[in-house]
């Protein structure tokens, strides 16, 4: 009975405060031009009711998640039914078939628009794999990650500007430039750690948008580039439809590629050494590992992804201009690989689509819906900190019997 | 001569702004080696308290420098709340949590207070009045620095004096430097660490308020997006100067206002911005840890 009263009170005074502290936002609009004030006393009164509320829950799913780490502390089992049922390969395999099914057919089944919207969510996708690789496996965090995005799109757009080169020979060139510019900038932060890592590659991006907004005669300034042209298919002229599903198809292609080779990638040689490099940077360099080189290689690997497909991004889009590359889309792109489960190629993909397929079929509600965005990333790292899927480290058990060691 | 000096002063105006935000930053980045995203967006939602108290006064007829005052203290309060609310809902959680935590949720928390106050307000740019007045006796002086820029050097060298006096003499801002040199270690000689945290965090949202409110009636405008800008400027300003220095943090915010200024002065002023970053990368490669960052010793 005290408890309920104690709970009644503490949320009282959590509405208290709200409602205190939005009080001269919410309710209070001036315009100095015509000396009016405006007071929107109704406002306050939903400020209240929904603290109130909310209150509630939070201390419900604060105590929820403390009870939960009780069990993780005692040993017990705490991996949900839906991660055992994905760790079980054979129900891995059968997904993965429906799911690539799924995806073949669903451009032939949906309209042009909902075409439209996933592949900007494929886009993605690739990003989010991109950028896992520099964030999620080398440990580098990159707030700029977009620059590269943007040094494909801008190339291709380029490209096809002045020398009328096709999609699939810029595809290439984009992928490449990326990774060039990775190094590029790769090169003057190998000395810094941590934190002056993401102020410099925020800077970085910065400075792409700042160069591409200005340079009149390389970009086209803030107008941009337009006009630019469409992948080609063996020189035929495709309509809007056509062209949106050769789009997807080709875009599906890519992911399948790109979650190939960084599958492949994370275990590989080179793999080992980022993990390596993101626990335990002096250990990794004890092991005779070249740190320069993987943290170059990190950079160059996670931006080729973005050149390229930054050139699919202009082709797709046929018009380009610098503010396709701001800092938002960078801290998008991060919450992707965050959200998703760093390191996991499965939570990537899964939070690429949460993150960019949420937004847009909440478009009835769009004046809210970045609110919502932010509150979901607040929210989510809160009570869910190891993102959708946590990356499960490969794990090694003796299976022979005890009674052999013994006898030795 | 005379051109140099205008850009002098206008960096110095710009830098102590910096300055004072940085400080913010650098602050709450020495206790608990966070960036505060969401920093910016306090500096934005002070400005707008500020605009707000400023609007309604000047309707029902106070006026000048009182309305100044009046709104450089309500914004400063409810900066405050914020940044302290801020740190309740969106950090503390996540104390022990993985580096990159925080810093999403810092993001979000950025991403959900623009948009809160482009809700609840509006998108527009809004006029902020002009209340600081013109001194009579900065006329022979006017073309090189005019009031604002002398109201806006005075009250950021004062309130820099009193931070430093603050964190220097009493018994808060020792626990305050106890608790940023070892959190684990003050717990135990009985300090309070949550508490310090959330007035670190309060200190800061004041200092941003007060950068936010001088900025507003200096430039004359605001809008809900000016905090992000300023934001990444100030933060760029911390880590020049070696984040977690206080001194680092003046020092870092003034050489990027006179890097910014001189730069837009006689290069160019639309890589203005170019300059700044293109500043951070030399001096991170020359000194990695900032101008006045300790490097850090690692151990084995």
């Amino acid at each position: 009975m005290t408890d309920m009263l104690q709970n009644f009170k503490k949320s009282i005074l959590v509405s208290i405060w709200f409602v205190f502290l939005t009080f001269p936002l919410m309710v209070v609009r001036v315009n100095t031009m015509n000396q009016v004030v405006v007071w929107r006393w109704t406002n306050l009164v939903w400020v209240a009711i929904a603290s109130f509320v909310l209150s509630y829950l939070w201390r419900y799913m604060l105590a929820r998640q403390q009870v939960r780490k009780k069990v993780a502390d005692e040993g017990g089992e705490t991996r949900s039914k839906t991660q055992l049922l994905l760790e079980d390969m054979s129900f891995r395999y059968k997904a993965m078939g429906i799911i690539l099914l799924a995806a073949l057919v669903f451009p032939l089944v949906f309209d042009t628009y909902q075409s439209t919207i996933m592949i900007s969510a494929l886009i993605y996708v690739v990003l989010g794999l991109g950028l896992n690789i520099t964030v999620g496996l080398a440990g580098l965090l990159d707030l700029g990650y977009v620059a590269f995005f943007g040094v494909g799109a801008y190339s291709y757009a380029l490209l096809n500007h002045h020398f009328d080169l096709g999609f699939w020979i810029s595809l290439p060139i984009g992928g490449f430039l990326g990774c060039l510019f990775g190094v590029l900038l790769g090169f003057p932060i190998l000395r810094l750690r941590g934190d002056y890592l993401a102020i410099v590659t925020l800077g970085f991006g910065m400075i792409f948008k700042v160069v591409m907004e200005n340079w009149d005669s390389l970009s086209f300034g803030p107008s941009g580039i337009a006009n630019i042209d469409k992948p080609g298919f063996f020189g035929m002229d495709l309509n809007l439809a056509n062209s949106t599903i050769y789009i997807y198809y080709i875009m599906i292609g890519m992911v399948i590629f790109t979650i190939l080779v960084t599958m492949r990638l994370r275990n590989s040689r080179i793999g080992r050494a980022w993990i390596a490099m993101r626990e335990d940077e002096i250990a990794c360099v004890a092991m005779g590992i070249d740190i320069a080189r993987t943290k170059l290689s990190a950079y160059a690997l996670g931006a080729f992804w973005a050149g390229m497909v930054g050139v699919l991004f202009a082709s797709k889009t046929t018009f380009i201009n610098p503010a396709s590359f701001t800092f938002m889309e960078s801290a998008i792109i991060l919450s992707i690989v965050v959200l998703g489960g760093m390191g996991s190629i499965l939570g990537v993909i899964i939070g690429a689509f949460f993150l960019i397929l949420l937004p847009e079929y909440m478009r009835a509600f769009s004046e809210y819906r970045m609110l919502a965005f932010g509150a979901a990333m607040v929210l989510m790292m809160i009570f869910r900190p190891q993102g959708i899927i946590s990356n499960l480290r490969q794990t090694y058990e003796y299976k022979g019997s005890k009674e052999k060691i013994n006898n030795d | 001569m005379e051109y140099f000096l205008e850009l002098f002063f206008g960096g110095l105006t710009r830098g102590s702004i910096y300055a004072l935000i940085a400080l913010g930053y650098t602050m709450v980045y020495g206790i608990i080696q966070l960036i505060n995203f969401a920093h910016g967006e306090i500096y934005m939602i002070g400005a707008f308290v500020a605009l707000i108290v400023a609007g309604v006064c000047t309707i029902y007829g106070l006026s000048g420098v009182s309305i100044l005052i009046l709104a450089g203290i309500i914004a400063v309060i409810y900066a405050s709340a914020y940044g302290y609310t801020l740190e309740k809902i969106a950090y503390r959680p996540l104390r022990g949590a993985p580096r990159l935590s925080p810093l999403i949720s810092a993001i979000g928390m950025s991403i959900f207070l623009q948009n809160y106050v482009l809700l609840a307000q509006t998108s527009d740019f809004l006029p902020f009045p002009r209340l600081i007045p013109d001194f009579a006796f900065m006329e022979p002086v006017a073309h090189i620095i005019g009031s604002p820029e002398l109201v806006i050097l005075v009250t950021t060298f004062i309130t820099m004096i009193l931070l430093t006096l603050l964190i220097k003499k009493t018994r808060v801002g020792k626990a305050m430097r106890a608790t940023q040199q070892d959190m684990n270690m003050a717990r135990l000689v009985g300090i309070n660490v949550d508490r310090i945290i959330s007035l670190t965090f309060v200190i800061g949202s004041a200092l941003a308020a007060i950068g936010g409110v001088l900025v507003a009636s200096y430039i004359g405008q605001v809008n809900f997006y000016i905090g992000f800008l300023a934001g990444v400027k100030a933060f760029t300003a911390a880590v020049l100067g070696g984040i977690g220095s206080i001194p680092g943090a003046v020092l870092g915010g003034l050489v990027l206002g006179w890097a910014e200024s001189f730069a837009a002065g006689y290069i160019s002023s639309a890589y203005e911005d170019v300059f700044t970053f293109g500043l951070l990368v030399v001096i991170l490669i020359l000194r990695p840890a900032g101008i006045l960052g300790k490097a850090s010793k690692q151990k084995v």
